[in-house]
Parts: structure tokens; C-alpha cells; sequence
């Protein structure tokens, strides 16, 4: 009876839902103030009803109840319980319930954390978000239903879930990404209901920015959760692929960064309010496309569940809808551009445009990448891919570029910054950027021109970041003093900057002075990579709790002295048949060792993968950095509830107590 | 000149540059990288063009996988029920690869007619067919009622 009380608490959401999309935006439009009232509770109610059904399918998931055709094919009693749960987002309906989830989550979150806006905003706000969450409820009621049932057949037994996905990088992945795709959500809301009410000012930007922020944090922490996940679990130690559905991650994050940034100038300057808001709208529909792509079969990978062609016409109605009506209400109502451009040549302003041009660009020759072959195949126009070379030879320069850029924008003023006094200022950043890179270059053994200038930009960005930091914190009253008087968001900024830096110093290292080895070797053989040596000791067996595996034994050395043991393994699925490859990592800081093991050959020799990956770590280390540095952007007092507000929370709550003392006392 | 229009000038300059080099880079590295598709009746009518990184893919022939005792090297042949591909590869191959199962290889078809693969391509899932493949497979069992009764052979 569950899995029923489910289907009925997502038709109660969409009813909600549809409520929220109507009632508080007629409201806004008529003046009728309990019209908007009603966008909060509206917003509550959607959020619990949809909770309840998440609960519930995940009720129906540790209680391995496979009459529920979903849990079946996704779920086995053998699994542990913790797979069991991340198992609830390990198919397309199940991760299309956490979309709807979050996304109710977020508005939510808007409902109760904007009590400071005005009420014709935010039902504005909640409505747009009702109309998302109708679509997306819409989708899961008629195409994806999680709680249909497998009547009167119930197999004995579930399916299982995919080994590939039986792990924690599954179980954080996929909520941190849908927390950044669906955090947009927020931004485009806002974004539409400014349009709406003609309201394009400093104060809107305020109130996007921190929800862009987070969304951004979030989607920041996703993509690296993937990339470490493929890079561990896929079992060959690659960390990005260019794949089509990487990319679709990407894409949404590109634009993003380019919003956040181009918010700031929107909130502190004025200035690029109709570029700020079609950023806006562009990063999500990114979003949008990137589930759609993901999530429609049209792509194939470990991410697409569905290849019912359904599913992905209605997933493409729905973004060409939300793409076609806000661009067409973008055309109509975004502000005609009056420049009354107070900025000069190398103010901040031209340092943030140019950061927007290139990020834009990014996104721009990923999309084209990404969708050339779709399109072109779809058209009937020939089957091709486009391999890797093509994404690293466009991105990596404008990721350099923008590094630059970011360098010397740091130290540049809002308005008008005196080219002489900036070349200066530079000066001794770029010396010291100079010999650093050298160093570090020489050191990883040889000068490449790309590593150089990958590393060169690491250093550069943290540098000037830094010294912008000395600088900002010079104080009479002693360098603490100085260090604390900075706010939270330039805090933000400089995490998220330094965090960048560590991105592109990891990428850059990895990529340049990793090394790499296939080798066959039998139990007693000695490989070399680089100043390790691997000794293969011996092959055994194991038993898991729903797998075998046959593990390999490895004492990896260096300058004669063992500086690790690892254990490789290939295993065997019992459920299903399946083989997966699990690698062995000694991860450092400076440095993994990364050991796995390909297919037998023959009498005992096996293929081995043996690698040497420099500072890998470092690139999803720098992604953390940023996400903490969104957080601590986000932190910042300004956006808290300002002080009489603070107050009158403070009587209301005063005055709540008593009465709440009295009700107990009666009871 | 006015120096607002000045300044718009710049800003026009600064976004045509921008856009111009993107496309130049685009256009550029989409001419070395795009990777087309052949299936093996193609490549044995000699429509795929040598040296030059392709795509191809079919089912692994059954009993074709042979093994060099001294080093990675792998040889196999790439069917689609009407004509095979030999293919050679070095390195390690996904756990899905085995006989009888849907694969796609990158690389070069060498001057003997065989194809140097540098990477081999088998689905995260035991289930899953290439797109590429499986299309493949239908035109010619579509084409030819012949075939259609060695696929079904072949897959007993």
C-alpha cells in the first residue's frame, strides 16, 4: 500500500504545484496581497508531499519490497543498506524523484530565507518555480513513475543495482550535481520575475547572488565527485573524457561561474543588467539540457537509464518551452540598454566583461563539441564523434587566458584603474610567478611549453590573489587586525580563486608528467614507472558480501625502500555475472600510485595497469576550495536579515514563548 | 571620436576578436577531430580512408580473439555478418569485451587493410549495444535476408 500512498503524494504535489504556479502570480499582477500570501505555504506544502514520496520509495527500497517494478530492477537483498539507499538514485526514475526533490527543496529554501523581499517578488519568484516543479512532476506522473508496480508477478529477487554504481562516489555524486543543476533554478527565477515586474536593480542582483553562489558551490562539488569517482571506479585512472555527459555537467558550470561574476558587477556598478539576466536564463536551460541529454537515452553511458523515445520528447518540450517563453518574455522585457557607461578602459568592469567573453566562448566550443555529432546524427547526416584532441586544444587556452586575466584583474579598481600604476602592481607577481613556474617545471623533469603555461597560470592566479590579500590587509593595528577586517565574500573570492589556482595547477601536472603503464606480469615480476618499481607478489581470492574477487598483491617501491602494499582486484558480481575492476590507489598529495588489473592472459600472466599521477589530487582538492569559498562568500553580513528585522523576529518569538509555556502547562 | 562610442567601439572590437578567434580555434580543431563512423562492410568496400583516425565497430567474431604470448597485443576480427575487420590493438581491453559482443575501436586502417586500434571501446553495461552498431547490424539484416539468418546463427 506504500508505494500507492506515494503516487498519491506526488499527485497532491502537482496539484500544489500548479496552485503555485497560478495563485501567487496572479496575485502579483492583480495587487491582491492574499493572493501572494498564499506563495509560501503553497511552496511548504509542494516540498513536504514530494518529501513523502521520496521517504516512501525509500521505505520501499531498504525494506526490499520488488513488487515495486523500480526497486526491483535496481535494487537486490543482498546489497548493504547504504547501497540500498543510493540505490533510490541509481535509475532514471528514482534520480528523477531526487531532481523533483531537491528542486522543492530549493524553493523551499526561498520561501523561508526571503522573508526581507518584497511579497510581489518573491510569489513571483515561488510561482516560476511552481511552473519548473510542474513540468518536472508532470514527467516522473506520466513517463517515469517509480512506484509502478510488478502485479502479480513480484519476482523473488531484485535485479540488482549496477556494481559500477555500488559505491560512495554514487551514493554523493549525483544529490551535490542536482543540487548545482537545480540550484540555477533559483537564479532563473529570480531572474524571470524581474523581468516580469521590470524591477532590474542592485537589489535583485543581491538577492540572486547568493542562491547563484551556492547553486555554484554545489555543481562545483558535483563535477569533481564525478570526475573521482570515474577516475577511481571506472577502473583506468582517467579523470575527465570529454564525454557528452561530463560535458552536459560542464556546461551549466561555465555558465554559472560567468553569472556569478557578472552579478557582482550587476549588484556593486549597475552596468550589464540584460546580459546578467540572459546568463541567467542561459544557465539554466543548461541545466535543462544537460538532464535532458543525460537523462533522454540519446546519449549512452553508465548515466543513461532510458531509452524510451518518450521520455526524451517530453524532456525536450519541456526545455524548448522554458528556452522559447523566457527568451521570448527576455526579448520583450529586458531594459534597453541606456550605456551610461561610467567605466573606463581598464576598470574592473572591462576585467569582468572579458572574464564573461572568454567563459562564455568555453561554454560556447563545449556545447558545439558536444552537440555537433547529435545533431548531425539526428539530421541522418553521417555517424561521427569528436574526439578528445578537439576540447583540449580549444579549451585549454581560453582556460589560460582567463587565468591571466583573472591575475591581473584582481588588482584593478571599479570605474578606472591607471594602466601604469596597474603594470607596476604587476610587476613583482609576475617575477615571482616566473621563477616559481620554473622551478616547479624543472622539478617535474622538463620543460613542456603547455605545462609551463598551465603552471604558470596556477601560479600566477595564486599569486596575485594572495598579494592582493597582503595588500587589503595592511594594517596599523598589526596584520591580524587587517586579515579579520576583510568580509566574508572577499574571503570567498580569494578561496574560490586560490582553489581555481590548485584546479588548473593539478590538471596541468597530471596531465604533463603523469606516466603511464600497460605491462603483462606474472606473480614475481618487476615493473618500472618513473622512480617507482612495482613487484607483482602473488594473486588470491576472496569472498565480498555479494561478489568474489580475485585480488593481485603489489609492493611498490622507491630507492629500495617499500613505500606501499596494494591490492588490485577483479570481481565478479553474483548477481548478474558481472565483472567490475577495482583498482588499488596509495593517494598523496604530491602524488597516487595507482595499480589495477586488466583481463588473464595466460598461465598466470595478467595485463596491468600501472600509473604514476603527480598532483592529481589537487584538482578536485581546488574544487572543494571553491565550494568552501561560495559558502564563505554567501556568509557575508550583508546578506543576513538586517537588524530591525533581527528584531522584530526577536519580540515576535518573545512573545510566542509564554503562550507556548501556557499551552504546555494546560496539557 | 566621441569617447562613449569610442569605448563601444573597443567593446565591439574586444567581443568580434573574441568570437572570431573561438571560431577560428573551433572550425580549426573540428577539421583534425571529427571522428566518423564505419561499419565493416564499408571498410571492406574500401569506403573508409587509410591513416586517417576513424571509428569502427561491429560484434567481436567468435573465436577470432588471439593473443600474443609475449606481449599486450591483441588480435581480433570486427564483424557485421557480412564482411569482418581485423583489428589490432595493444593495451588492455574493457572488462565487457569478449566474443560475441557489440565493441567500438579508434584508429587507423594501415596499408595491409587491417585496423590499428588505439583504443576499444566496450559499454558499461553487459546489455548495451553500440548505437553505431546496432544500426548497422539492422541495415544489413534489412538488406539482406541472407544475413538475417547468419546473425540469428550467430547468435544462438
Amino acid at each position: 500500500m506504500f508505494p500507492e500512498l506515494g503516487q498519491i503524494a506526488l499527485i497532491l504535489a502537482l496539484l500544489l504545484a500548479v496552485l503555485l504556479s497560478v495563485v501567487p502570480l496572479v496575485g502579483s499582477l492583480t495587487g491582491r496581497e492574499q493572493l501572494q500570501a498564499f506563495a509560501r505555504p503553497l511552496a511548504s506544502g509542494m516540498f513536504v508531499f514530494i518529501a513523502m514520496a521520496f521517504g516512501l520509495l525509500v521505505h520501499a527500497f531498504l525494506t526490499d519490497d520488488f513488487s515495486v517494478a523500480y526497486v526491483a530492477n535496481n535494487s537486490n537483498s543482498l546489497l548493504p543498506w547504504f547501497y540500498k539507499f543510493s540505490a533510490v538514485w541509481g535509475g532514471h526514475e528514482g534520480s528523477l524523484l531526487l531532481w523533483i526533490l531537491l528542486l522543492s527543496g530549493w524553493t523551499m529554501a526561498v520561501a523561508i530565507f526571503s522573508r526581507r523581499l518584497p511579497a510581489v517578488m518573491i510569489s513571483q519568484v515561488l510561482s516560476v518555480m511552481g511552473m519548473i516543479s510542474v513540468g518536472f512532476l508532470l514527467f516522473i506522473i506520466l513517463t517515469s513513475n517509480p512506484f509502478d508496480r510488478l502485479l502479480p508477478n513480484i519476482p523473488a529477487d531484485g535485479a540488482d543495482l549496477n556494481p559500477l554504481l555500488q559505491d560512495i562516489g554514487l551514493i554523493m555524486h549525483p544529490p551535490m550535481l542536482y543540487m548545482g543543476y537545480v540550484g540555477f533554478s533559483v537564479a532563473f527565477a529570480f531572474a524571470i520575475a524581474a523581468l516580469i515586474n521590470g524591477r532590474l536593480d542592485a537589489a535583485w542582483a543581491r538577492w540572486s547572488r547568493p542562491w547563484t553562489t551556492v547553486a555554484w558551490a554545489f555543481l562545483s562539488v558535483g563535477i569533481a565527485l564525478g570526475s573521482w569517482w570515474a577516475y577511481y571506479e571506472l577502473g583506468w585512472g582517467g579523470w575527465w573524457f570529454w564525454d557528452p555527459v561530463e560535458n552536459a555537467s560542464l556546461l551549466p558550470w561555465l555558465a554559472g561561474t560567468a553569472l556569478m561574476h557578472s552579478l557582482a558587477v550587476t549588484e556593486k556598478r549597475g552596468v550589464f543588467k540584460s546580459w546578467t539576466v540572459l546568463l541567467a536564463i542561459i544557465a539554466f536551460s543548461l541545466s535543462l539540457l544537460g538532464t535532458f541529454m543525460v537523462r533522454s537515452g540519446v546519449l549512452t553511458s553508465v548515466h543513461a537509464f532510458a531509452s524510451d523515445p518518450e521520455r526524451g520528447t517530453f524532456l525536450l518540450m519541456l526545455l524548448a518551452v522554458t528556452v522559447i517563453a523566457s527568451l521570448t518574455l527576455y526579448a520583450f522585457r529586458a531594459p534597453v540598454v541606456h550605456v551610461r557607461s561610467r567605466y573606463g578602459s581598464l576598470g574592473r568592469e572591462i576585467f569582468l566583461l572579458l572574464n564573461n567573453v572568454l567563459l562564455v566562448s568555453a561554454t560556447l566550443l563545449v556545447g558545439i563539441g558536444t552537440l555537433y555529432p547529435l545533431v548531425l546524427d539526428y539530421l541522418d547526416m553521417g555517424k561521427l564523434s569528436i574526439g578528445e584532441p578537439f576540447f583540449n586544444t580549444t579549451f585549454t587556452p581560453l582556460a589560460i587566458a582567463t587565468g591571466l586575466l583573472l591575475g591581473a584583474g584582481i588588482f584593478s579598481r571599479w570605474k578606472k584603474t591607471d594602466g601604469g600604476w596597474l603594470g607596476r602592481k604587476l610587476l613583482w607577481p609576475l617575477a615571482i610567478s616566473v621563477v616559481v613556474t620554473t622551478a616547479v617545471v624543472i622539478g617535474y623533469g622538463g620543460f613542456k611549453p603547455w605545462a609551463f603555461a598551465g603552471v604558470f597560470t596556477a601560479v600566477w592566479v595564486a599569486v596575485a590573489t594572495l598579494w592582493d590579500l597582503n595588500d587589503k590587509s595592511r594594517s596599523r593595528k598589526g596584520r591580524l587586525h587587517g586579515l579579520k577586517r576583510q568580509s566574508r565574500s572577499y574571503w570567498g573570492m580569494v578561496l574560490g580563486h586560490l582553489g581555481l589556482a590548485m584546479t588548473i595547477a593539478g590538471v596541468t601536472v597530471v596531465s604533463n608528467y603523469g606516466i603511464e603503464r600497460d605491462v603483462r606480469m606474472s606473480p614475481g615480476d618487476v615493473a618500472t614507472v618513473g622512480d617507482y618499481q612495482f613487484a607483482f607478489r602473488a594473486m588470491g581470492q576472496r569472498q565480498g558480501q555479494n561478489y568474489t574477487s580475485q585480488y593481485g598483491t603489489f609492493d611498490v617501491m622507491k630507492g629500495g625502500e617499500r613505500i606501499a602494499v596494494l591490492h588490485p582486484e577483479k570481481r565478479q558480481y553474483s548477481v548478474g555475472m558481472r565483472v567490475m575492476t577495482e583498482a588499488d590507489i596509495d593517494a598523496g598529495l604530491s602524488r597516487d600510485i595507482f595499480v589495477a588489473i586488466g583481463e588473464h592472459i595466460s598461465d598466470g600472466a595478467w595485463a596491468i595497469r600501472l600509473q604514476y599521477k603527480p598532483l592529481i589530487r589537487w584538482l578536485w582538492l581546488g574544487a572543494v576550495v571553491m565550494a568552501i569559498g561560495g559558502f564563505f562568500a554567501i556568509s557575508d553580513r550583508r546578506y543576513r536579515i538586517r537588524e530591525n528585522s533581527e528584531e522584530t523576529a526577536g519580540e515576535t518569538r518573545g512573545a510566542r514563548l509564554p503562550v507556548k509555556g501556557s499551552a504546555e502547562a494546560v496539557s | 571620436m566621441h569617447p562613449i562610442r569610442k569605448k563601444r567601439l573597443t567593446i565591439v572590437l574586444f567581443l568580434l576578436a573574441g568570437i572570431g578567434v573561438a571560431v577560428g580555434l573551433t572550425t580549426y580543431a573540428l577539421r583534425q577531430n571529427i571522428n566518423l563512423f564505419y561499419d565493416p562492410s564499408q571498410i571492406a568496400a574500401g569506403e573508409a580512408p587509410h591513416d586517417v583516425r576513424i571509428r569502427a565497430g561491429g560484434m567481436v567474431e567468435k573465436g577470432s580473439v588471439v593473443r600474443d604470448p609475449e606481449s599486450l597485443k591483441v588480435r581480433f576480427r570486427v564483424t557485421d555478418f557480412q564482411s569482418s575487420v581485423p583489428v589490432e590493438y595493444t593495451g588492455i581491453l574493457p572488462d565487457l569485451f569478449a566474443e560475441g559482443q557489440g565493441v567500438v575501436a579508434m584508429g587507423k586502417l594501415d596499408a595491409g587493410g587491417s585496423f590499428v586500434a588505439d583504443q576499444v571501446l566496450a559499454k558499461h553495461d553487459e546489455n548495451y549495444m553500440p548505437p553505431e552498431v546496432a544500426e548497422s547490424l539492422k541495415k544489413t539484416a534489412d538488406g539482406q535476408p541472407v544475413a538475417n539468418g547468419a546473425a540469428q546463427s550467430a547468435s544462438y
